[in-house]
């Protein structure tokens, strides 16, 4: 279960606004979630407890390759993306690291900035301020089978043999 | 009745067929790193138990986004590249002197028809243009591909852009792009492919399709492919020492949607801030005024498009209000540049002339953009905060619009410079 509150930031949320550019040389993934979200919300860093969900509207994560966009996510609490779409690259990253990106339509206008959002994996279902229940397309299973290994990395560890 | 990624991705996981939606296993044939991600491809790969890379021949890093060093972090980064292309004996390792990957890689030999490439940049795309299957990955995809010579992907659906007829005078390959996203939108092509087809892009230089496939991605795009032809082969004779054989699409390939694009009746476009999508004719944006102007990056920054700025500014100065920052994509362009007195023409004009790099793009090199400022950019992103402050606006054209508005100091039509 994944708990906390919800941090809307709407359509085309792009990987410029995740991570800028001048952080791209940094290695170290603390370093990298203290900046996270600096190209929308500078202060988004300061403000986001772990667990907390960061929601979107449309082709969420847009843009670079950059690794360094997740990254900076997870490492700065998040706990989850709820977005309307992803950007291919985006999500594949997300979801190699072990952070869930779930897709939802209208999410972007059925949750807003501060509701407390329950994110349940399993039953495919996100709970809005202990009220109202939406459900998530679920994850396809191949996709499921890397989060729940926590990611590609330990995926691969684990899976040598049939990779 | 397949596409050119469904054949290409067929081939590469030994298949007969695939079908649109299918996740398949597929082996790579080139990989390689920008520095920027490449260190943590790297640690992706050793956090997966493998120590070497699967072919120390197929996998390269390059040190081209910022290039030389600026800062102390960026300078130990560029160290710890250069110390695992040492440790992992990568044949190939283009350090600052060698410019931007997108141009690098075509130009070293690493590219051929119906192979499958992958890079940790998105705008890997650019390849397609050489008839490969394209794509740009994340660090722990990389360090997948790297340590074991494979990677899964979703078998694409594929967008055909049809383009047919003329371009007019001064009206290029971008605006093309430029007119296709406008159309089918900045997630217009998610998950998908895109196939450049018709008489416009059959006359169209390499560099010019190079161009088309850089920003496939812009529109959501997996990948931008064009089909190899006479000018492919061509290009890549005396670059490639790798045996090839040429994948075309089907006649009865089936498209999920096809653009058609009217060159001959195409104006020069202009994507206005914050959104690629958010294009517009040249005529409805002149007069704005402008601050700065790069010409450059792995979209634009090829002989072809230097060429095109230092024909509008021949013998002309830019605007007093304005700073033009010229970047040849790699060394081969900057030599070529100079022997056919294009950088002349830009310096006499007052254009800065920088080394090959990925320079003004992406706003953690040079040139970068002051609150309240306006960049006419002819590289292939205008989010905001790209080039710089957060509070700065970037649009981008072709070269040729982009000199024309140099000299008037307001975004003008090229046409009529």
């Amino acid at each position: 279960m994944i708990k906390g509150k919800a941090w809307n930031y709407g359509d085309d949320v792009n990987t410029d606004f995740i991570l800028p550019g001048i952080y791209l040389e940094l290695t170290d993934p603390n370093e990298m979630g203290k900046h996270a979200m600096e190209g929308i919300d500078p202060e988004f860093a300061d403000k986001v407890q772990p667990g907390d969900v960061v929601i979107g509207g449309r082709n969420f994560g847009l843009g670079s390759s950059r690794e360094h966009a997740p990254i900076a996510l997870k490492h700065s609490g998040v706990g989850a993306v709820i977005a309307e779409g992803y950007a291919r690259i985006f999500y594949r990253n997300a979801a190699n690291l072990g952070l869930p990106t779930l897709e939802c339509p209208n999410v972007s206008k059925e949750i807003k900035t501060g509701d407390a959002v329950e994110v349940d994996l399993v039953k495919g279902i996100i709970t809005v301020n202990g009220e109202k229940q939406l459900k998530f397309t679920p994850v396809p299973e191949f996709m499921m089978e890397i989060l729940n290994a926590g990611g590609l990395r330990s995926y691969i560890k684990e899976n040598r043999d049939k990779w | 009745m397949s596409t050119i990624s469904e054949k290409i991705l067929a081939a590469h996981s030994e298949q007969k067929d695939v079908t649109p939606g299918e996740i398949v296993k597929a082996k790579i044939d080139f990989a390689f790193m920008p520095a920027l991600t490449a260190a943590l491809s790297f640690h992706a790969m050793y956090d997966m138990d493998i120590k070497k890379v699967w072919d120390k021949d197929k996998v390269t890093i390059l040190l081209d986004h910022i290039a030389p060093a600026t800062n102390i972090k960026n300078a130990t980064l560029h160290k710890e590249c250069r110390e695992i292309a040492k440790e992992q004996n990568l044949k190939h390792f283009y350090d600052i002197n060698s410019g931007v990957c997108h141009q690098i890689i075509p130009e070293k030999g690493h590219v051929y028809p119906g192979m499958l490439l992958v890079g940790a940049d998105s705008h890997t795309c650019t390849h397609g243009a050489f008839g490969a299957f394209a794509t740009g990955i994340g660090s722990t995809d990389m360090g997948a591909a790297i340590g074991t010579g494979k990677l899964w992907f979703k078998v694409p659906e594929t967008i055909k852009i049809n383009a047919e007829g003329k371009l007019g005078d001064r009206v290029m390959s971008k605006d093309v792009l430029l007119k296709s996203a406008k159309i089918l939108g900045a997630d217009g092509a998610t998950y998908c492919a895109l196939e450049f087809k018709g008489s416009t892009i059959s006359d169209m230089s390499i560099g010019a399709r190079m161009t088309l496939c850089n920003m496939a991605i812009e529109l959501g795009g997996k990948t931008g492919i064009c089909e190899p032809d006479q000018k492919t082969f061509d290009f890549l004779e005396g670059r490639v020492d790798h045996e090839f054989k040429p994948v075309y699409a089907d006649t009865d390939a089936v498209y999920k949607q096809t653009v058609e694009i009217d060159s001959a009746r195409l104006e020069p476009q202009v994507a206005c801030p914050h959104a690629v999508d958010n294009v517009k004719p040249v005529t409805e944006v002149e007069g704005k005024a402008i601050n700065q102007v790069f010409i450059g990056s792995c979209t634009n920054g090829r002989l072809e498009d230097l060429s095109m700025a230092a024909e509008i500014m021949k013998g002309k100065k830019i605007h007093s209000d304005v700073r033009v920052i010229a970047t040849p994509a790699s060394p081969e362009v900057y030599y070529a540049a100079m022997e056919h007195e294009v950088i002349k023409t830009l310096m006499d004009a007052g254009a800065v002339i920088c080394n090959p790099s990925c320079s003004v793009c992406f706003g953690g090199n040079h040139g970068i953009l002051a609150p309240g400022e306006v960049s006419l950019s002819t590289s292939n992103r205008n989010f905001r905060g790209r080039q710089g402050s957060t509070e700065s606006f970037v649009y981008l054209s072709s070269p040729a619009t982009a000199a024309a508005s140099a000299l008037t100091g307001v975004i003008t039509d090229p046409r009529e410079a």
